[in-house]
């Protein structure tokens, strides 16, 4: 199992995807294991009522069977399927509501979706996830990217402490990749993934949404800025190690080629 | 799920897979992953077959670096130095190296014979453009290697026929322990045509890099100059005699890879602010935190969203 997990690590992130389908196909005794330390790229499904996307996960799956978070409905239909609580639904809903206007805000686009469901005791667990697709051809406003993908996994787990306090655990994955590619620099293309961790104890007046949205909010922003500066920046220091940009560099070809073209 | 009763792949199958996973090792990282795939795979025989199909492409690809088992120079094994099974030639020293490649070492060398070698005519111009390239890639590169190669024509002794020469540059810096690999390979097709007393130049450049301590970043970036007419250069070769033919070509390479990489850093410099934003921006337009606490305000700021949603998307 570590083996392959040294394996996912070095595997170019963007055939992240066929790699775990090959290893679960080699390992499938390990498929629980791979399944939840390995990320998939995240897929939707088109809810029948309302028209709106879902993502799928490990979540919302019941057999082989999603449920909606929009119209709590499993896609496609099962007799039998589990459901949050009531109480559990209500905060679901509001949370999804909530949720689509942050990703709205940040992502300018993009595909969110929120579960909830019962844990051991008091407590429950969270997911919230996010799928942007920021090419060109999508949601990309700015149209810089040939191909761009955005995808997030949070899952917190909430216990209450006591009456005024809970204890938040957030597990946090993002994937991402993105290519640009022109005449003069040819394709560039950076892909990655990371997870982090987060725990936090809060109290709880504001209510349970706020505290979990804020601990989203701040570990998204602390990937982002972690995968920009610390990532992208560590390669680009490799290259100008493998071959220093020098000052004295001829801009211009001699003249004896220049006057060759025309 | 009905999945888990699938049965497991046959042995042709598994052999695809593990060599899938060594083709796709990053620059200085296949012996890693050839460890952890015998493990996965749990079967040396299966892992044997892989490895000897997968490891020549690997090297060849990677353009891997060895040296000649009396310390007497150093060979590149690529497709252009290829000159019969696991044989590669050092057109530097004449020597050919016989070579392993799953254990990626030259196991022993043998003087190259004459027909392996181009004739003193070709080996004027091929000697040249080496000394040249050599020096630039001493210069330009902190650990690069490089190698000048006859790919057609090398038994033309006399002007008046096509030659063509590819020269090869790598480097490769390899850092496991700081969880950081990278390489940088370019391979330049350099054709004498003799008819319209032109040489035309074009290039391949692919850089690679690999950040993975607590995640697995990447990049992977490749620029063609094949068709292109900026990078399809034409000189005349009139009167030019091969040291002059090789400096010429040596300040087109040295200009469009300092180009290249200009171009690579201007890349990432407009990363944080501009590429980086059509996947997520750093703060909403409102540049404030967004305020999880206002519920009450959601719901009218979701009607103005979704009016102002339907503007935006046309």
């Amino acid at each position: 199992m570590e083996a392959a997990m040294g394996l996912m690590r070095r595997i170019p992130p963007k055939h992240s995807e066929a790699a775990l389908s090959a290893l679960l196909s080699l390992l499938p005794h390990h498929s629980a294991d791979l399944l939840s330390q390995v990320d998939q790229p995240l897929q939707v499904l088109c809810d029948v009522d309302s028209g709106k996307e879902f993502i799928l996960c490990e979540y919302n799956r019941d057999a082989d069977s999603y449920r909606s978070p929009w119209s709590n409905k499993y896609h496609p239909p099962l007799d039998d399927g589990l459901y949050p609580s009531q109480e559990l639904r209500k905060l679901e809903m509001e949370a999804n509501d909530v949720f689509t206007v942050y990703c709205d805000q940040y992502y300018e686009g993009g595909t969110s979706s929120v579960y909830i469901w019962e844990n051991e005791d008091e407590g429950f667990i969270g997911c919230f996830l996010i799928k942007k697709d920021g090419s060109r051809t999508a949601d990309g406003r700015r149209g810089y990217l040939e191909e761009g993908s955005w995808e997030a996994i949070h899952v917190i787990e909430v216990v209450p402490l006591d009456e005024a306090t809970a204890r938040y655990c957030l597990t946090s994955s993002v994937m991402l990749s993105l290519t640009t590619n022109d005449e003069s620099s040819g394709a560039f293309s950076l892909s990655g993934s990371i997870r982090r961790q987060m725990n936090m104890d809060l109290p709880v007046d504001e209510g349970h949404l706020c505290n979990m949205g804020r601990m989203v909010e701040e570990m998204e922003s602390k990937l982002r800025y972690s995968l920009d500066q610390v990532y992208f920046g560590k390669t680009k220091e490799m290259i100008c190690t493998l071959r220093p940009p020098s000052e004295l560099v001829q801009t211009s070809l001699p003249e004896q080629i220049n006057k060759r073209r025309s | 799920m009905s999945d888990e009763e699938e049965t497991q792949p046959t042995d042709e199958q598994k052999i695809e897979i593990a060599k899938w996973f060594l083709l796709n090792a990053p620059a200085g990282e296949i012996q890693y992953i050839a460890k952890d795939m015998k493990a996965v795979l749990q079967d040396e025989t299966l892992y044997i077959t892989a490895a000897a199909e997968a490891f020549p492409l690997y090297n060849k690809s990677h353009m891997i670096c060895l040296d000649f088992p009396d310390r007497s120079g150093e060979v590149m094994v690529t497709p252009f130095s290829e000159i019969g099974e696991n044989e590669y030639l050092d057109p530097r020293t004449a020597q050919v190296a016989i070579v392993d490649h799953v254990n990626q070492v030259c196991r022993r060398a043998r003087p190259a014979n004459d027909e392996e070698l181009p004739t003193p005519y070709i080996e004027e111009y091929r000697y040249a453009l080496d000394i040249e390239v050599t020096k630039y890639v001493s210069e330009a590169y902190p650990k690069g290697i490089c190698s000048v190669h006859c790919v057609n024509g090398k038994d033309v002794e006399e002007p008046g026929m096509d030659f063509e020469l590819v020269v090869v540059i790598s480097a490769a810096r390899l850092s496991p322990q700081n969880f950081c690999n990278g390489s940088w390979r370019s391979i330049w097709n350099v054709e004498f045509k003799d008819e319209a007393q032109l040489v035309e130049v074009r290039g391949t450049l692919q850089v690679g890099a690999h950040y993975f301590e607590e995640g697995n970043v990447q990049l992977d970036a490749k620029h063609e100059c094949k068709d292109s007419t900026m990078f399809t250069v034409i000189l005349e070769m009139l009167y030019l005699s091969p040291e002059d033919s090789a400096h010429s070509v040596t300040t087109i390479i040295r200009h469009h890879e300092t180009e290249y990489l200009n171009s690579l850093q201007t890349s990432y410099s407009k990363l944080p602010d501009a590429t980086f934003k059509d996947l997520r921006r750093k703060l909403p337009v409102t540049r404030t935190l967004f305020p999880w606490h206002n519920t009450s305000q959601f719901s009218l700021r979701k009607d103005i969203q979704k009016n102002l949603g339907l503007e935006k998307k046309k």
